[in-house]
Parts: structure tokens; sequence; C-alpha cells
């Protein structure tokens, strides 16, 4: 049963992945992109694993992609020509997926030379309960450093993000006894202009 | 053969549930339309739909046959893929919450009169389609994923109303999501596990009995965050009428239409569901064990018979009623925000107002457990 799924999952993975690589609309590439992440927290929930399922579903497919097809979007992107400028990179391309081929075979020969395992049902790996200890306890330090790195990351976003006014600051003159009015300052910003 | 059976037995029993389920969600979505429709009469002096049936109690079905037979009409510059994925979209991430419902508490039972040994090793039916250890982050999870449907119907319909609804709908429901996301976590904490029932049980043996006394705030952040997520007024921003002609639902029509509107509803009862379930105790009614023993009438009506399940299972429907009737009310009664007031209201003040109720729950967790 879970090995059917497996492959029915991992199957469907592949050819979203495919998919992402091949459309020429981006908004169609983010699509299937948004399907490699679902069939992979499928394949999470098959190793026991719910948690790390819900998340990727949650972090991936429901926040990141969103944004991503928020811009795609706004921006209106067209549909990408098939020019292929970087013919050489299909060499590079072809020799990076024979070492992956090779090491991916190399992993089912010793996987198959080990010693055989029995699994233990109580392990608990995958839930939250021993997820969240092993954070807050073993991994503390680097889970605090990814907090101050998101942090920072936030911050930037909004520096960046912030609109810059390049006006020259406008002084405000008190004529008489009142202040000046909204109208008036822009006058007074006009006529320095001149 | 037994073999087979023994293992098939309980997807069987898993699909029969499923589509009961289903049926049950669907039935009450279907009169919910109705009772909007008649509640929002009332409150504008009006009558409502009173024509077919006896106080107009068809009228679902009478809806559903006219989408059905409309005419249905796809924009000739539509993206076609994507114009008829995304309602499929919103639809199927509307429903999946559905799987993790609690809709009554457990039933103790003896199976072992069923043949071939199939209830063997069952002594309790879960009123659930699956207990999973997981059950809130599966439904935020769900749910964040519908928003897909709303922003590629918008994408795809090529035209500028339904790309600004589309557009509307993500930035709010990103924008809310989080809200609701922090909102939630006080009751968990109290409650210690995200399973929906154990939450209901952990709320059961607390002092509160009903955790909005203890996290009312986180209450109230929920409550708006629920109405933005379901794009309902005061926050309907994506499909407002008057600027953007329905938004992203615009070029939709006939069937297609019926699917938007079925999800629209169909996640109004999954937020109503989950407020009962977080702050009002699930189907737990306080008391109702108590009376059973005073009246010595446990056989009938004790905690794990049919009785109590029954009668627990009309309490977390009454719940939920209640809910959606708030909604129907708040329909009625506020008018739209203005979209750079619902963005600064989201970031601004709900999610601040959010985490402080979460570092407060922290400090108060704290203390109790040590």
């Amino acid at each position: 049963m879970v090995t059917v799924f497996f492959f029915l999952f991992a199957g469907l993975a592949i050819a979203c992945a495919m998919s992402v690589v091949y459309q020429r609309n981006p908004l169609y590439s983010a699509v299937s992109l948004i399907g490699v992440f679902l069939s992979l927290a499928c394949i999470y929930v098959t190793l026991a694993a719910p948690f790390i399922a819900a998340v990727q579903i949650l972090v991936y497919a429901g926040a990141i992609m969103v944004l991503v097809v928020f811009v795609i979007m706004l921006l209106n992107l067209e549909e990408e020509d098939t020019v292929n400028r970087l013919r050489y990179l299909y060499a590079v391309g072809g020799g990076l997926g024979l070492i992956l081929l090779v090491q991916t075979l190399f992993v089912f020969y010793a996987v198959s030379r080990a010693p055989k395992q029995e699994v233990d049902e109580s392990v608990t790996v995958g839930k939250t309960m021993s997820i969240g200890t092993a954070m807050y306890t073993e991994y503390l330090l680097p889970v605090e450093i990814v907090g101050v790195l998101l942090l920072m990351a936030i911050i930037g976003g909004v520096i960046l993000a912030r609109r810059i006014d390049l006006q020259p600051e406008v002084q405000v003159v008190s004529v008489g006894a009142g202040n000046l009015g909204e109208a008036d300052k822009i006058e007074e910003v006009k006529q320095e202009g001149i | 053969m037994e073999e087979t059976l023994r293992t098939i037995f309980p997807i069987i029993v898993l699909f029969a549930a499923a589509t009961v389920a289903f049926g049950v969600v669907m039935i009450i979505v279907a009169y919910t339309v109705l009772a909007e429709r008649k509640v929002l009469g009332w409150i504008q002096g009006r009558i409502g739909p009173n024509r077919v049936g006896p106080w107009g109690l068809l009228q679902p079905f009478a809806d559903l046959l006219k989408f059905i037979f409309k005419e249905d009409i796809a924009p000739d510059k539509a993206t076609k893929f994507i114009y008829y994925l995304a309602p499929i979209i919103a639809v199927t991430a509307a429903l999946l919450p559905m799987v993790v419902y609690p809709f009554g508490p457990p039933i103790y039972a003896d199976l072992s009169w069923l043949p071939y040994g199939l209830g063997d090793g069952i002594s309790v039916i879960p009123l659930t389609i699956a207990q999973i250890d997981i059950g809130v982050l599966f439904v935020l999870a769900i749910t964040s994923v519908g928003v897909y449907g709303i922003a590629l119907a918008g994408w795809s319909s090529n035209s500028k109303y339904s790309l600004m609804g589309g557009l509307r709908a993500s930035a709010q429901m990103i924008s809310y999501e989080l809200a609701m996301g922090a909102s939630v976590i006080g009751a968990v904490m109290l409650a210690g596990t995200l399973d929906l029932n154990g939450i209901i049980f952990a709320q059961i043996n607390s002092p509160f009995k009903w955790y909005i006394i203890p996290q009312f705030i986180g209450f109230f952040v929920f409550l708006i965050a629920a109405f933005a997520e379901t794009n309902r007024v005061p926050f309907d921003l994506p499909e407002a009428e008057t600027e953007l002609v329905a938004g992203f639902h615009t070029e939709y029509s006939a069937l297609k239409f019926a699917l938007f509107f079925m999800a629209e509803y169909v996640n109004m009862f999954t937020v109503s569901v989950m407020g009962v379930v977080l702050f009002f105790g699930g189907w737990y009614i306080p008391g109702l064990g108590l009376l059973s023993q005073a009246l010595g009438l446990e056989w009938l009506f004790g905690f794990g018979t049919i009785g109590y399940a029954v009668i627990s299972f009309f309490g977390f429907l009454l719940k939920v009623f209640a809910f959606l009737f708030l909604y129907i009310w708040v329909r009625g009664t506020l008018p739209r925000f203005r979209f750079d007031q619902l963005m600064s209201f989201g970031w601004k003040f709900l999610l601040p107002v959010a985490l402080i109720n979460v570092f407060f729950t922290i400090v108060i967790v704290y203390f109790l457990n040590s």
C-alpha cells in the first residue's frame, strides 16, 4: 500500500518537476512547482512524518509560492522565448546529472548491502512533540541563529521597500502668529524652486 | 479471502465515513445559503425566498438545478487550463479539512460480533474520519492552499477586475493567515497537542471547560482573521461588487461559479468548526455526563454511549450554527473596509495583539507547569 502511494506521488513529483522546467509560461511553471511541493508532502506522510508534511505545505506551497504567483501576476510576464544562448551548459548539466545518477545508484547499492534492521514502530521522529523538543534543547543555537538571520532579512526587506523621499525637506516658516497650512507649504516649495 | 476482506474493510469504512460526512457538510452548506438569504431579508425588512417549497426550504435545490442548466461561458482570451483548474482547486482545498473535523465524542462499542473477525481489537469508534496528530496544522495548511483557487481564477480570466480581485485576495489571505495562525497558538499551547479531539479533551479536563475564558484575546483575533480568510463582509474586498463587479469570479458562470460559491460557504463552515473546537469545547456539552449520572441513565447517555454521541453531535452543530449566524449577522450589519485600512489593520493591529497573547500564554503555561 505504502509502496503504491510512494510510486504514485514520486511519479507525480517528477512529472511536475519536469513541467516546471519545460513550461514556457512562468505561471504554469509556478503551478507545477506547487504540484511538486504537494507531492513531496504526501511522500512525507507515507514516511510517518506528518508534521514535516504539514509544514511543507504551509510554508512552501502556502506562503512562498503565493508570493511567487503574486509577483508573476503583478508583472504579467510574457511567455519565454526558446532561444538557447548557453548551449555549452548542456554538457555541464549532463555531467552533473551523470554524477547525481552515479551517486543515487551507489546509495541503492550501499543500502542493499547493509544489514537489515527491524523498524521500531514506536519511533516518533516525525511527530510534533519530538521535533519541538529537539529544536529547543539539542539544536537551540542553530534555531536562534536562523531566527536572527530571518529577522535581518525582514529588516532588510522593510528598508528596501521604504519610500525614500527625494524632495528637499520643507522648512515650516511661521508667518505672523499662525503656522502655515498644507497648501501654503506647497506654495512655498514652488517659490523656492523658482 | 478473509485476509483480503480484513485489509479492505477499514478502507471501505473510511470511504463510507467520508461519504456520510460529505453529505452532512453539503446539506449544512446548502441550508447556510438559504439561512443567509432569509436572515439578510429579515435584517433588511424583507421576507426572503419563500416560493420554492414550504418557507422556501427547497430553494437550495432549485438554485443547484439552475446552476447546472445555465450556459457555461468561458472568455475567449482566458488561459483555458488554469481557468478550468482554479474552481477545482478552490473547492478541493475547501472540502479537504473535513477529514479531521471532530463531529462527536468517541463511542465505546464491542464489535466482536462482526463476521470474519472484522471487529477484533476495536473498542472505540471515533466520530472523526482520520484522527491525525496534526489536525490544527493540517487545516491551516490546506486552507492556505485555497488561496490559489482565487488568485489563479483572477489571473486566468484575463480581465482587469478579476486580476484586481485575485491580487487583493492573495495579499489579504497571506496577511490574515499569520494573525490566524498566531491566534490559534494560545489554545494549542494550553492543550499541549495539535490533535483536534485532543484539544477538546484537554478543555474538558481543564478548570475552564471552554478555552474562550483564558483565551478570549486569541478568540477575538481568530474571529476577525476568520472573517478575512473566508473573504466575507467586512473583508470581502476580493469580490467587492460595487468596485470590482464581483472580482475574481466576474468571468465565471454556471457550475464553475457554483463551485466558487460552494467553496466560500464550506470555508465558512471550516473556520466555524475550528472556532468551536479551539475555543468552545467542540462537541462537549458541560454537565451532560453529570446529568446522566444523576438520573441514573448512564447506559442511555453516559460518556461513550451512542446517546451521548448523538446529543453531543447536535450540540456541536448548534455551536457551529451560532458561528454561521454570526457571519450572516455581521454581513447584514457592517460596511466594507477600504483596502489600505484592511492591510494596516491586519499587520499593525491584529498580528501584534495575537503575538502579545502568545507571549502571555507562554508565561502562564510555564508557571502552571512548573
